[in-house]
């Protein structure tokens, strides 16, 4: 027990003595998502500009907002998605980026950044990071075994969505994402409605759909699905198509027997992306700027999308990537895909509450 | 030697300046015991009150996208400073039956964790006051134990254990008990046994530091008087501790009916309790006034027995003096 309480002190004196060192040297404080980067990027751009990272990680664009808001967050770099980081911007929690100390802004996918000025106007403040989609996963064998003599719908969203589907699947699990802004707007591309509405009736509708199938939901989840698809305890996912690219090579890996495949439905899905942005009280813009700057290089982009199976906006990087992620439509959705696909943008007040709102009701079946 | 005598006299003189000081002093400022009481006093203003203060004034603002994401109450324009109150957000909690059933079942939620620890933490404090002093320290630290490791972990190994593949479920199985896996996890079961486990330190610790004063002469006396032990433990023993069992459920109840943590990670999505709905005002909402109108209602919701209890302890203190 004293060695352990050694321990714990002399842990407590490195750390504040560490701290007045971090503060002094040439730093850069980088806020990203969880597993959302190839592991020796850091290390290597460390290695090469002499600056020292810390690098947290968050799982929540909601737990990223708090922060950013509230100000004063001590990050250089976040990694905010489209309909927050449109937010955000607004809120005029970031600073323009000096492109001129960017120079290989000229490797991004000028399509890709067209796009990105729906939440960006002008590309001002954020550089396109990965682009994803949110979709669905299903366990091959246990579905089949599930829906017997049916064959899978031509309209793959049918799974979840018509209760002759989903009602089968109950006894593998059903998982969907545990949040309104996710799992709503994809009820209402469904249903034909606009998943970026600000009526009311039509998130009335998109929740009623929900309801429907709600008694065959089984798990509220949006990271620990990965593990419970890849073992076989879930064999219909509605989660994020990175997500269900890992708990796919994961279930590989092990060889458990379980087949595992990560729909990209033709009738569109939920398109995402997350940028990297510099908050205006940042400390270290200079290091922060090298740092964007450095994961643009094609070489470092290729590295991370392998790393880890989202789509890269570099367009220089994808001749060093490998044919079977960029024909994987789960990873980059084809044009055909994307025309029906959405994209989400802000939403007023009122509707994100009513959207919360709806959501406590699905869940708690009231 | 002259000048030691002048020092002499200059240093009484002082010592009675400094009397004549000090008497002024003493009728200027509180006594010294009312400066001892300032300092909790002090804490508690800084780290409850001034907080407290923050949250209620953020209750009465609207939201607005900016950072922080509310609007200031006062506002200036040239010479008129106007204040704008909302109570648009205690409308709300009060009108939607949401709010009304998360209060009511984290009220119970945590009700029966208080009861629960209560009856299982009285015992186990009692044996811990009546051992012998050698082995009173080493149970003690066996209670305190758990807090070595991160609360956070000590809730994901009971996902371990109640877990349909977890250590409970595998026992029973292979003790040919039950024939498929009890569904443990994710149930209001799960929630209540975890927090049972989380929160049973919090009762033991003040029960045991009451017990453990309790003079073993009033025990005899009530045996030598005809009292059978249950007898003496219902008139005696129980009434004596009492202050010990109200502290103790205190220390349980008012964090239990806030808890987020539990609920989150092994309870069941059709269970909602207030720091769920906090959560999701403060995060999902991104709605900083709601989230605080809901925490204000909250804590009125606790001082109200805090005070009640208060107030009848007091009376009680004042019988007594009485008599």
């Amino acid at each position: 027990m004293r060695q352990r309480m050694f321990n714990v002190i002399a842990a407590g004196v490195l750390a504040a003595a560490a701290v007045p060192a971090f503060a002094n040297g040439k730093v850069l404080n980088i806020y990203n998502w969880s597993d959302y980067i190839a592991p020796d990027t850091v290390k290597n751009f460390e290695k090469e500009t002499g600056i020292k990272v810390r690098y947290d990680v968050y799982d929540s664009n909601e737990v990223l907002q708090a922060k950013i808001l509230t100000g004063r967050s001590g990050y250089d770099i976040v990694v905010p998605t489209n309909a927050f980081l449109a937010k955000q911007i607004k809120a005029g929690v970031y600073q323009p980026l000096n492109k001129a100390k960017l120079a290989n802004y000229k490797n991004l996918d000028p399509e890709v950044l067209a796009q990105a000025t729906k939440f960006d106007p002008n590309n001002a403040y954020a550089v396109p990071y990965f682009y994803g989609i949110n979709t669905l996963a299903i366990n091959a064998g246990k579905v089949k075994a599930a829906l017997g003599s049916t064959p899978l719908p031509a309209n793959e969203w049918d799974l979840l969505f018509k209760p002759e589907y989903v009602s089968k699947l109950k006894s593998c699990g059903v998982s969907v994402l545990d949040s309104p802004a996710e799992a709503l707007p994809i009820a209402a591309h469904y249903l034909g409605k606009n998943p970026n509405s600000n009526a009311d009736a039509d998130w009335q509708a998109s929740a009623n759909l929900f309801k429907q199938i709600r008694p065959y939901i089984t798990r509220f989840s949006s990271s620990g699905y990965i593990n419970e698809l890849a073992n076989g305890s879930l064999c219909l996912v509605l989660g994020y198509g990175g997500d269900l690219n890992i708990a796919k090579r994961r279930a590989e890996e092990a060889k458990n027997g379980q087949v595992l495949r990560v729909l990209a439905p033709k009738s569109g899905v939920m398109l995402w992306m997350d940028s990297m942005a510099i908050p205006k009280d940042a400390e270290n813009v200079d290091n922060a700027l090298a740092f964007i700057n450095y994961v643009m290089r094609p070489e470092v982009a290729a590295a991370n999308a392998k790393a880890v199976s989202y789509a890269t906006p570099n367009k220089a990087a994808k001749s060093q990537i490998e044919n079977k992620f960029l024909y994987d439509a789960s990873i980059y959705p084809t044009a055909e895909i994307q025309q029906k696909s959405f994209i989400q943008l802000p939403l007023e007040a009122k509707t994100q509450r009513l959207q919360t709102r709806l959501w406590t009701e699905v869940k708690t079946r009231k | 030697m002259m000048s030691r005598l002048l020092s002499l006299r200059d240093s009484r003189e002082a010592t009675a300046r400094t009397a004549r000081r000090s008497a002024w002093w003493q009728r200027a400022l509180p006594r010294g015991q009312s400066l001892v009481t300032a300092i909790p006093y002090g804490w508690l203003l800084l780290f409850f009150l001034v907080p407290f203060l923050f949250v209620l004034q953020i209750s009465f603002s609207d939201v607005e996208i900016a950072s922080p994401p509310y609007r200031a109450l006062l506002s200036r324009a040239e010479d008129v400073v106007s204040l704008v109150l909302n109570f648009g957000n205690y409308r709300y909690i009060f009108g939607d039956p949401l709010y009304f059933d998360a209060y009511l079942s984290s009220l119970y939620m945590a009700g029966v964790t208080t009861l629960i620890c209560l009856v299982v933490g009285y015992p186990i404090a009692y044996t811990i006051a009546r051992a012998p002093e050698a082995k009173r320290n080493t149970l003690l630290m066996l209670v305190m134990l758990p807090f070595w490791t991160s609360f956070l972990v000590r809730v994901y190994a009971w996902m371990g254990i109640l877990d349909n593949e977890g250590l409970l479920n595998q026992a029973l199985l292979s003790l040919g008990l039950i024939g498929e896996p009890l569904q443990l996890m994710h149930t209001q079961l799960s929630v209540q046994i975890v927090m049972v486990y989380a929160y049973l330190p919090f009762m033991i610790l003040p029960l045991f530091s009451n017990l453990v004063k309790l003079d073993g002469r009033l025990l005899e006396a009530s045996a030598d008087l005809g009292c059978r032990p249950w007898q003496t433990f219902l008139r005696v023993t129980l009434p004596l501790s009492k202050n010990g069992v109200i502290a103790g459920s205190m220390l349980v109840f008012i964090p239990a009916v806030g808890e987020f943590v539990i609920p989150e990670l092994v309870g069941t999505p059709e269970s909602l309790m207030i720091g769920k709905v906090l959560w999701m005002e403060f995060f999902d909402n991104n709605n900083w006034p709601m989230a605080a109108s809901v925490t204000i209602v909250m804590v009125a919701l606790l001082i109200a027995p805090i005070v009640y209890l208060h107030k009848r302890e007091e009376k009680a203190l004042a019988r007594a003096a009485q008599r």
